[in-house]
């Protein structure tokens, strides 16, 4: 007979065993770890603080005194690829966030209330989503000015939609389940039932989707750099790739290799983060 | 309800959303973004200049007819004339839209033929290593920015091996061939990793399917079930999956174009953005945001005629 100290698994503990159970999963998850603390090391000045410092001559090749060669101006393009992971996850947290508070808020409130307000909110839903990602991301950028703030923008606010559309499907299934019901017989309000009773019901799409979204903003940031619409001033992975269009005609792949794998390591690692956290927390999928 | 009534209906619901896109730009361009004579005229002009020019461009009308203005055209494709180039704009986009569907046509149908392909033998032998190792593949191919593709290639293959010209474009079917191959193999690579992985989850849904079953038990060979049953119903997502892209393939690729010289309506969208030519940014705008919700309400219609299930309401 089981005893009642013996308490049963929740949702996110069975989850959580899921994915330290796979190997894969592990992997990606301590890399994303290692990103995020290189790159809070690098924005608080302990490492790579002198990135900007001349060491030796213009383009000197990857040697066993400089491990990623130079760039133009003589600095380590390895100092500049560590720097740049404090912009890349920056952009990743930041667009993550927005994108998940735009679309968490807009999504709920939509299929939580239905009728007039939905309508309004899916005629806005449509006409955002109607127009192509790529034109509305520089549109905003365009505003905004160059820079990161642009960056962090133009991303956050063109890519809740996704989100959005997930997030009211979901609230419209869950609005009439009887715990929601229990809810309102004991007297809960709308926004109590909104954030209390339902959002953590659906909350696994928002880190399933929070997770793509970091990726897909590392990755756009380099298609701002090259329209120009970019960082400025510090090194990110975006301006690096950008660079290596003059670079490369005269044989000089480092600095767009070391971009590159550094970018590709940690998109590669919120993929299969994502497909993992898929996998453990979307219970349709369970069995499969 | 019949399917005429539901066309209609479905394009009169249209309106609304054309409106909302032609509200979106002009917030963007009339209201919020800043003075474009200011990049046009530099820093050094004088007020008489800037007054003079937002003139002539039409900038000093009152908000509402600018308004109307996006409007009208999104109906009447009078987009006006580019202010960098003084053309028409409709007759610019008539021009890039031949160059930039060369490109796009022949790279989406090969690679739905190659990612259809592609997923449907993963399928077949789903939850083995092969089909792990593609799904990484894809993944990691993902995983790179397409911006790197296009400069290694161009680098490598065109510069490097001469197996491609390096940029440029050229008239008429034999002379385009040796300008276009490598953009379209580009885009190629850029399309299969995550149209494998979407065709591939589809059909996975499709194999747990109690149909499935019904034919496993009837005998039937593991081939059969796979090309005949699952790839038949798989195809009302695809064909919705494809449809949708149809906008994106006239629009042409903004980075593949004006890295490679083609003069297509990604190249053109892309200089008119650093011209701060607002004109040829709003037709483009308007036009893509047009394309899609068209072809929204085909894919919904298409839906109704392939699937019986899907009930008209």
């Amino acid at each position: 007979m089981a005893t009642n100290e013996q308490e049963s698994k929740s949702l996110w503990h069975h989850a959580w065993d899921s994915l330290m159970s796979d190997r894969t999963t592990v992997i990606a998850m301590s890399i994303v770890l290692i990103y995020s603390v290189v790159a809070l090391l690098s924005s608080t000045g302990l490492i790579v603080s002198d990135w900007s410092k001349e060491v030796g001559p213009s383009y000197a090749p990857p040697s066993s005194e400089f491990l990623f060669g130079l760039d133009i101006f003589g600095r380590s393009v390895f100092a500049k690829t560590v720097k740049a992971t404090e912009i890349a996850m920056s952009v990743g947290l930041v667009t993550g966030i927005l994108t998940v508070l735009i679309g968490v808020t807009l999504g709920s409130i939509a299929g939580y209330y239905g009728g007039k307000v939905d309508e309004v909110l899916v005629w806005f839903y449509t006409t955002v989503s109607s127009i192509p990602g790529i034109m509305l991301l520089i549109s905003i950028a365009f505003i905004v000015g160059k820079g990161l703030l642009a960056v962090y923008l133009s991303l956050g606010l063109t890519s809740w939609t996704g989100l959005f559309r997930l997030i009211r499907g979901e609230f419209i299934r869950h609005k009439d389940r009887e715990y929601v019901q229990a809810a309102t017989a004991i007297g809960g309000g709308d926004f109590r039932k909104i954030f209390k009773h339902i959002l953590p019901n659906v909350f696994h799409i928002v880190i399933i989707n929070f997770s793509l979204q970091f990726q897909f903003a590392i990755k756009s940031e380099v298609i701002l750099s090259y329209l120009g619409l970019g960082v400025q001033g510090v090194p990110s992975w975006g301006t690096m790739i950008n660079d290596a269009k003059l670079e490369l005609a005269r044989g000089n792949w480092w600095q767009l290799a070391a971009a590159t794998a550094a970018m590709m390591v940690v998109v590669l690692a919120f993929n299969i983060l994502g497909d993992s956290l898929r996998d453990a927390l979307d219970p349709k999928l369970k069995g499969k | 309800m019949s399917l005429t009534s539901y066309v209609l209906r479905r394009l009169f619901y249209v309106i609304p959303v054309i409106l909302g896109v032609c509200f979106l730009i002009f917030i963007i361009f009339s209201v919020v973004s800043p003075d474009p004579t200011i990049s046009m005229l530099g820093k050094h002009a004088t007020k008489a200049q800037v007054l003079e020019l937002r003139e002539a461009l039409g900038l000093n009308k009152p908000l509402y007819i600018q308004y109307f203005d996006i409007v009208k055209s999104a109906f009447t494709f009078d987009f006006g004339r580019s202010w960098s180039t003084k053309q028409e704009i409709f007759e610019m986009i008539k021009q890039g839209a031949i160059p930039s569907m060369t490109i796009t046509f022949p790279a989406f149908f090969l690679s739905v033929l190659l990612s259809v392909s592609i997923s449907l033998f993963v399928a077949f032998y789903r939850g083995t290593f092969l089909d792990k190792g593609v799904v990484f593949v894809c993944v990691a191919l993902m995983s790179i920015s397409s911006l790197v593709y296009i400069l290694v290639g161009q680098w490598f293959f065109a510069f490097k091996l001469g197996l491609f010209e390096i940029s440029g474009y050229e008239e008429g079917f034999p002379d385009v061939v040796p300008y276009v191959l490598l953009p379209i193999i580009i885009i190629i690579i850029l399309s299969v990793g995550p149209d494998v992985r979407f065709y591939r989850t589809v059909m996975l849904d499709e194999i747990y399917q109690d149909y499935v079953r019904t034919a496993r038990s009837k005998g039937l060979s593991e081939r059969k079930i796979m090309f005949k049953h699952v790839l038949k119903n798989a195809m009302v997502s695809i064909i919705t999956y494809v449809v949708l892209r149809i906008p994106f393939l006239i629009l042409g690729s903004l980075l593949i174009e004006s890295f490679f010289g083609i003069p297509g309506l990604g190249g053109m969208t892309l200089k008119a953005v650093n011209s701060s030519d607002f004109p040829v940014i709003k037709a483009m705008a308007v036009l893509s945001g047009i394309a899609t919700i068209l072809f929204n309400v085909i894919t919904d219609v298409l839906y109704v005629v392939v699937d019986p299930r899907v009930k008209l309401n």
